[in-house]
């Protein structure tokens, strides 16, 4: 066993997919960055709120004030080091720290997205992406190579099936396969689109779509490891994301999906695709043939295995990550109405939520009392999330206590009136009322303060 | 190998969609016409409303000027008939706040109160005011009529006093001109952008989060949350100030006994969007309601939109068991008055939260994955 780890870790293989993912992947964080500038994101997202919801345990990152645009600049230019391989190393760094901290900042923009992309430029830091077609291997900085450690390549595809295969096992519910929620429902409102538009409101598209998404979501690794079905998977690849992209407002997600199976296909490709990016921009880079199996073997000498450490904390990493979806199980109640284990679990698209919240907070000496009007401390979007997510009303409700106590209020009692309507369902009271949340306080327990969920969706 | 999967995937589909949706009705539920929805709240409901009130707050400022030529009991009588005309009127209007109404005001210049009698006084002693200003919002429109017509004194006689034998007398009567010409002014502005421009604008800006759809019904919903539900029911009746009552802050307090009249002509207002009725008539067009049936929102197998509907029935009941005045109700049977808020706050849930949501109206573009 140990000796079979040994001998795949000093497998090489082709450097190109590689080179190739990390030029394709810093081009894409690059317009990425640019895009959320472009929408005026920043300053919406980051700046103009006076209060910002915080991950638990990260609470110290915060937006800095108009210096948030300067980490956003280091965010794009570290993504074009990674693009160019110019300082690999320390762009990767800088990107992965510059991009997760923007994450971390306020979780009303969470995206299961942008979680993959931190995750992934995690990997990537220890990946030894810029050995070729790089401006590195061009200026010596690295040991040019033709060929890397196959895992290098391997680890990313399996973070790629985990993304795919976790989000088709979460679609293995009642709603989604039986209900066809929440699909029942944001389909029929594109029914104003061109072509596909009138066919989105049968019922029987909802169904197709839902069920067809988790076969995919499922299948699709498997279609693509395959070679006789590669191309074939990659054309549902295409259809699928693009198809994603016109019906849902899903941003840069799409493209990511689209590049990243790229990873699939066979160092030939990759090879050709980076001859094509030198001729179209006239880099002299010489990218030559693959590696012939003689340079392969050479490298394979087992005296230039790869530093021990870095299987062993990529293994790590890994086991994490195929274990930390499922957090959920610990917890009881029904996980889409608790939502407790459900971020960063790849759970995507599978919930129509929306929720009512008014809050009330009361002096506990005089019995003085004053309804809050969120739009006060809160964006749209801030009030919106908020509004159906446990630990935010919480995070919120505590960010009142301090507020009012600071007007002068004796420990307020911060309550709430809280009505919540998931995937169709009518809307039902979501907190308890009468519990005050500034005596709760938020921990990886479960909440006794949510409300029981008066249905039951069966499935993963 | 490529056919055979894709059979396998639609033999999949076709599987998953017979066998548990084996009794939905096979029908396009979704073809709903927004076009056809914006073109009729245009011409059927916004359009009509507006011009009504336009004709209610002209009435307005004609009794106005009678009266100040000859203030006489009749005189009187015939202004404040106008005034509640235009009043009634006005709760029709209320939930447009779109285009021109939003721009001018009309929300907060027509229907803030308790009115500040304080400033109106001291306006009035001076001679010297700005009613475009905000902080004049709270002492002009229909408050503020309420407060110069019953509120001056407590018989007609002294009244009429004020605008007859009072040192200021000629500046009471150009504060009640003033008044009621800017009511009517605003509302003139209103209708002729209607009738002008924007309506085709309105009905053509389809954008998924500054359209008219989206901006519509989130008025609507605004309407009923903050200018119904809180003012007119809610702040009376301590349900924001932990049970302390204010009786001088319901709608129509110097009048006093129409605030329960006000309410049902709001409520049936709301009512009377929500379904897509035709202003003044019985005929309903499209709308919400029947917008929800297209998409076949339901809930335990009840249709949303009669679940909503319901719950107006509910409110008007629990309305119609009220006390003309609601300063009286208050004071006497405060229980009430909170069974018609709980009444109301439970259609705003269900407007606000099922309905929005049903409907996949957004408040805000933003990337998301539905998490």
């Amino acid at each position: 066993m140990n000796h079979k780890i040994q001998a795949y870790l000093n497998t090489y293989t082709d450097a190109a997919p590689l080179a190739f993912y990390r030029l394709a992947f810093g081009l894409m964080m690059f317009f990425s960055i640019l895009r959320f500038a472009y929408n005026g994101w920043i300053s919406k997202f980051y700046i103009d709120p006076i209060f910002h919801f915080t991950y638990y345990g990260f609470g110290w990152v915060k937006p800095i004030g108009v210096y948030t645009y300067l980490l956003f600049i280091i965010c794009g230019i570290s993504a074009l080091m990674v693009a160019f391989g110019y300082k690999y190393r320390l762009g990767i760094l800088l990107f992965f720290l510059s991009f997760t901290y923007i994450e971390l900042m306020d979780k009303t923009t969470y995206l299961n997205h942008y979680y993959f992309i931190s995750i992934v430029s995690f990997v990537l830091l220890f990946l030894p992406a810029n050995v070729l077609f790089s401006v590195d291997a061009k200026q010596n900085k690295v040991d040019r190579s033709q060929v890397v450690p196959r895992y290098t390549i391997d680890i990313l595809k399996v973070l790629l099936a985990i993304v795919y295969i976790y989000a088709g096992v979460a679609k293995l519910n009642s709603d989604w396969l039986f209900h066809a929620m929440p699909l029942k429902i944001w389909l029929p409102s594109k029914a104003s689109l061109p072509i596909i538009g009138h066919l989105l409101g049968y019922d029987w598209v909802a169904y197709a779509f839902s069920w067809f998404g988790a076969i995919y979501d499922l299948g699709i690794v498997f279609l693509l490891l395959y070679k006789p079905t590669r191309l074939f998977g990659f054309i549902l690849v295409v259809i699928f994301h693009v198809m994603t992209r016109i019906l849902f407002p899903i941003g840069i997600f799409p493209f990511v999906m689209i590049i990243s199976t790229l990873l699939f296909f066979s160092p030939q490709f990759h090879r050709k695709a980076l001859q094509l990016f030198s001729k179209i921009f006239r880099i002299d880079r010489v990218i030559s043939e693959s590696p012939t199996p003689k340079t392969v073997a050479s490298q394979s000498n087992p005296t230039r295995t790869s530093p021990k450490l870095v299987p062993i904390l990529l293994g790590v990493f890994l086991m994490i990550q195929l274990v930390f979806p499922f957090r959920y199980l610990l917890y009881p109640g029904e996980l889409f109405w608790t939502e407790e284990g459900y971020r960063f679990s790849w759970r995507v698209m599978l919930m129509e939520k929306a929720g009512y919240t008014e809050f009330t907070v009361s002096d506990k000496a005089t019995g003085q009392f004053k309804v809050v009007d969120n739009t006060e401390f809160l964006t749209k979007f801030q009030i919106k999330q908020m509004s159906f997510q446990p630990d935010f009303i919480l995070e919120y409700a505590h960010f009142l206590h301090e507020y009012y106590q600071k007007q002068g209020m004796t420990d307020p009692e911060v309550k709430v009136n809280c009505h919540v309507a998931l995937n169709g369902r009518l809307s039902q009271k979501y907190i308890d009322p009468n519990v005050n949340l500034a005596k709760q306080y938020e921990s990886f327990k479960h909440k006794t303060w949510i409300l029981p969920f008066n249905d039951t969706i069966k499935g993963f | 190998m490529k056919h055979s999967l894709f059979l396998i995937a639609i033999v999949l589909v076709c599987f998953g969609c017979s066998s548990d949706n084996g009794n939905s009705k096979e029908q396009n539920t979704a073809d709903y016409d927004t076009q056809a929805m914006l073109t009729s709240w245009a011409d059927n409901l916004i359009i009509p409303a507006f011009s009504d009130y336009q004709e209610k707050t002209e009435a307005l400022n004609t009794e106005a000027s009678a009266f100040v030529a000859n203030p006489t009991q009749t005189t009187l009588s015939e202004l404040r008939n106008a005034w509640l005309a235009a009043y009634k009127t006005y709760q029709h209007v209320g939930i447009y706040d779109l285009g021109k109404a939003t721009e001018l005001h009309l929300l907060e210049t027509a229907n803030i109160y308790p009115t500040n009698a304080t400033t109106i006084d001291a306006n009035i002693a001076s001679g010297d005011y700005n009613l475009g200003a905000q902080t004049q919002f709270a002492s002009q429109g229909f408050p503020a009529l309420d407060y110069l017509l019953y509120g001056l004194a407590s018989t007609d006689e002294d009244i009429l006093a004020f605008y007859t034998t009072h040192n200021n007398a000629a500046n009471y009567k150009v504060y009640i001109t003033d008044l009621t010409s800017k009511l009517n002014s605003i509302a003139e502005a209103i209708v002729a952008d209607w009738e002008g421009t924007y309506r085709d604008s309105f009905i053509s800006n389809s954008n998924a989060v500054t359209g008219s759809v989206n901006q519509t019904a989130n008025n609507f919903v605004k309407n009923l949350e903050k200018d119904v539900r809180a003012p007119k029911v809610g702040i009376p009746a301590g349900v924001f100030s932990d049970g302390t009552l204010f009786t001088d802050k319901v709608e129509a307090f110097y009048k006093n006994d129409i605030s329960k009249d006000l309410l049902i002509e709001a409520i049936t207002a709301s009512r009377d969007f929500f379904q897509g009725k035709t202003y003044g008539t019985n005929t309903s067009g499209p709308g919400l309601k029947a917008f929800l049936d297209a998409v076949d929102a339901e809930a335990s197998g009840t249709s949303l939109s009669s679940i909503i509907v319901d719950q107006y029935a509910e409110i008007l009941t629990t309305t119609s068991a009220l006390d003309n005045s609601f300063s009286e109700q208050i004071t006497t049977d405060n229980s009430k008055m909170l069974d018609t808020y709980d009444a109301i706050q439970q259609n705003v849930v269900y407007l606000k939260v099922d309905m929005i949501s049903a409907l996949g109206l957004t408040i805000d573009y933003v990337d998301g994955d539905g998490d």
